[in-house]
């Protein structure tokens, strides 16, 4: 037979074979075939990034493969204190290198607790949603944390918010970590395929590749030269999404059954109310800054403290702790002197 | 019959070619233009390298040019075509008028530069040459051009950027047309028709990453009866499938982690290789898979373009590395610049060890200044310099004294793999000066690569 024809013949079986396994579900799974924490260093965020070719890295829907490649998929040491972060776009360290993350801040801090040292992995992920950190918080329990710490703000709270593109490609784990049940979504035969699951085989590839630019050079995201800073002359605008003063922030349009995860983990919860840029410019009577007006943050404050009051959750309000010369590009993105000091406020409450 | 529909086909797609491809300019009709200029040039040279200006033959230039002029004034009509505008070029082209007034002038320059002949003449036309590659090679210069571009336009020159003149395709063009003035010089340009010598200056698959062919040999395999049998047909198609992958699997991942300005400042000792052999490979696939993707393309028409890449990386030194990468452009320097100008040094009595030093140092600055010019694109093309005299020297000095390593297969196979180790390192970290935008970042990413803390 033709040597071409035996080696094209080879090749069509393979895929064949291949397909058969994926249809039957029998496939490696992406955890399985990452090359973090072995070949190239664990991240210390989770992947994520607008702009890959710039960024060194990339978002994806598939969780495993996100916590694979992050360096909390490495086991647990006996001596370890494993605390969790969760939160949104400030809590993963936007327009902050990855050692002047929070988290990186609170392991510089050395803390002991119970005799152990305490390791604080950083799972926040940009985008404000409630339900989109109750997933990943229900993924982070697979890797046994013996604390969470969940950094929150009014924005990630309201219903209409919550429909984020990882709980969107993760359906039926959100729902589960928000105790809802949803059908889970059926694959068709050509989605479980090899052509059907390209996108996420692609997405999968790119990951580990991306693994040898973060070992090469800790870029995990783009840096760029020039940002808008925090605007602090304000609108006189007093809505806070659909909400004015006289509808009121009504309390059930708010995803307070988010926290249920938590509550349901048994594992010591700290909820922190994140600290916001408080702007003294135009308008700053009507509003504290581009996110919100007061009377809404102020509803929020006094519903979230009950709730956790009612909860009995340990809460720390630290809505005003950092200074408006700290922020950076939006009301909620530290700078890193903003993020050492969040670091050494919460020092106290972590090692308590 | 087919041979013939191959020939009018190659040489009016290929033409058309060049505008499909150009890229879009800011200059108004700048995208049209480029290409038309591109058309005008290999016309001139091809008049002004006529053996005897009157011995054409009338009636083939009158259908050549006739279909040229057609193919032109056709992708300038198309602006009349409100569903075709944006299919050939990437805005509207202008006016018919003035493209017919356009081609007028340049079939009248034709006729007036046919009767300028002589080598002081030819000598003009590659510096003309050399300048238009300069213009575009130059940043501050190019934006000059763009500037008074804009202003022939009636646009504000403020804007000018060197982004406005990407003239698709000529640094390509220009090194065929000055070698074809170069062999014209010395007697070995073969006779062709205008539509021969349109077809070899801006063969379609060739146009944006070479291989620079040799008019002889270009003309041999477009004269000669095309067929197209399946053996050969299906070569083709695994050439061209072996370029896709090269260029657009193997390149165009390793270009997700390879060296850049972005990465360079963050790389830390150790891993920082990572990124810069992701370059090597990638540059290689990448300019390979074009390569692949050419010589495919020509097989189907019939014309095999010459080889470029010779597994380069594999090889023991840096002269046999240079015999292997980008072969079509250093073979064209070796012919036109490296030989003619150690012979004349030669001929003057100079010692071999500065022939060879002026010669390569000359011939690399040549290569980098092609690439462009810039600080980083100097010292790289001097690294190689450095390399290849030390080689020489080397080699000179080893010849007698090592002779029993050749004896010895073991052992040569040892060095061997040595020294296309070492090899393959010092090509790698001279990409770090092609890669790189400025000497400092290339100075940081070294110290990074050679644990070289003092650099900073």
């Amino acid at each position: 037979m033709n040597e071409r024809l035996r080696i094209f013949l080879k090749a069509l079986a393979a895929y064949v074979v291949l397909n058969l396994i994926m249809l039957a579900g029998a496939g490696p799974t992406p955890a399985g075939l990452s090359v973090y924490n072995t070949l190239w260093p664990g991240r210390v965020r989770l992947p994520w990034g607008e702009r890959p070719d710039l960024a060194y890295n990339l978002s994806l829907g598939n969780l495993d493969a996100m916590f694979a490649s992050h360096e909390i998929a490495v086991p647990k040491k006996d001596d370890e204190f494993r605390v969790v972060l969760i939160g949104d776009s400030s809590t993963w360290g936007f327009l902050l290198k990855p050692e002047e993350t929070l988290a990186a801040r609170l392991n510089a801090a050395e803390m002991q607790r119970d005799g152990r040292r305490v390791r604080v992995y950083n799972l926040g992920y940009p985008d404000f949603s409630l339900e989109k950190d109750a997933l990943l918080l229900h993924h982070a329990m697979a890797y046994q944390p013996d604390m969470i710490v969940w950094l929150v703000t009014l924005r990630s709270f309201p219903r209409d918010a919550q429909g984020h593109a990882l709980t969107m490609a993760n359906m039926a784990e959100a729902c589960a970590a928000v105790g809802r049940t949803c059908e889970p979504r059926v694959r068709s035969l050509l989605e479980r395929t090899l052509w059907g699951r390209r996108r996420e085989i692609a997405d999968l590839a790119r990951l580990q590749l991306f693994g040898a630019a973060w070992a090469a050079s800790g870029l995990d995201q783009y840096y760029p030269t020039q940002y808008e800073p925090v605007q602090r002359d304000l609108e006189r605008d007093e809505k806070f999404r659909t909400y004015d003063r006289a509808s009121g922030l009504p309390r059930v349009d708010l995803t307070f059954d988010a926290f249920d995860v938590a509550a349901h983990s048994r594992v010591p919860l700290l909820i922190v109310n994140e600290p916001m840029y408080i702007s003294d410019g135009a308008n700053s009577d009507v509003r504290y800054n581009f996110f919100y007006p007061r009377w809404a943050y102020d509803a929020y404050r006094e519903m979230l403290r009950d709730e956790m009051r009612m909860r009995g959750v340990r809460y720390v309000d630290l809505w005003d702790a950092i200074p408006a010369s700290e922020f950076t590009n939006s009301a909620v993105h530290l700078s890193p002197r903003g993020s050492q000091m969040l670091a050494d406020i919460l020092v106290r409450d972590l090692e308590r | 019959m087919l041979t013939q529909i191959r020939n009018w086909g190659t040489f009016v797609v290929s033409a058309l070619a060049l505008f499909w491809l150009q890229p879009a300019s800011a200059v108004r009709h700048l995208d049209f233009w480029l290409p038309c200029a591109t058309l005008a040039l290999a016309a001139v040279v091809w008049v002004w390298t006529l053996p005897v200006f009157e011995a054409a033959n009338r009636r083939e230039v009158v259908v050549d040019v006739a279909v040229l002029v057609c193919a032109v004034c056709g992708v300038a009509l198309l602006r009349d075509v409100p569903a075709l505008v944006g299919v050939l070029t990437r805005t509207p082209p202008p006016e018919v008028a003035a493209v017919a007034l356009v081609m007028v002038l340049v079939i009248g320059a034709c006729a007036a530069v046919g009767r300028m002949r002589g080598k002081a003449a030819w000598a003009v036309g590659v510096a003309v040459l050399i300048g238009l590659l300069l213009l575009q090679k130059y940043a501050p210069a190019t934006e000059v051009a763009s500037g008074a571009l804009r202003v022939l336009q009636g646009q504000s020159a403020a804007h000018a950027s060197a982004f406005d003149w990407r003239w698709f395709g000529f640094s390509y063009v220009a090194f065929r047309l000055i070698g074809v003035l170069r062999d014209r010089v010395i007697g070995r340009l073969p006779a062709m028709r205008l539509r021969e010598f349109v077809t070899f200056a801006v063969f379609a698959p060739a146009l944006s990453a070479g291989p620079i062919d040799r008019p002889d040999r270009f003309l041999k395999d477009l004269r000669a009866p095309y067929t197209l049998m399946a053996p050969q047909f299906f070569a083709a198609c695994e050439r061209l499938l072996l370029g896709v992958f090269k260029k657009f699997v193997l390149a165009d991942t390793l270009a997700l982690i390879a060296l850049s300005d972005a990465i360079a400042p963050h790389l830390r000792p150790g891993w920082a290789w990572l990124p810069v052999y992701a370059y090597a490979l990638r540059i290689f696939f990448d300019f390979a898979g074009y390569t692949d993707m050419a010589i495919g393309f020509g097989m189907l028409l019939g014309v095999r373009l010459p080889e470029n890449f010779n597994a380069p990386y594999l090889k023991p030194n840096l002269t046999q590395f240079w015999n292997s990468w980008h072969m079509s452009l250093s073979q064209w320097f070796r012919a036109y610049w490296f030989n003619p100008l150690t012979r004349a040094l030669r001929i003057r009595g100079w010692e071999p060890a500065p022939i060879v030093l002026l010669g390569q140092v000359s011939t690399m600055m040549l290569i980098a200044l092609w690439h462009g010019v810039t600080a980083n694109f100097v010292l790289w093309g001097a690294w190689h310099a450095v390399g290849l005299f030390v080689h020489n020297r080397w080699a000179n000095f080893a010849r007698e004294r090592l002779s029993f390593v050749n004896e010895r297969p073991a052992l040569q196979r040892v060095v061997n793999m040595a020294g296309a180790i070492a090899t393959f390192h010092f090509v790698v970290l001279g990409w770090v000066w092609f890669a790189l935008s400025t000497p400092s970042a290339a100075l940081h990413a070294l110290q990074a690569l050679l644990f070289l803390p003092g650099l900073r």
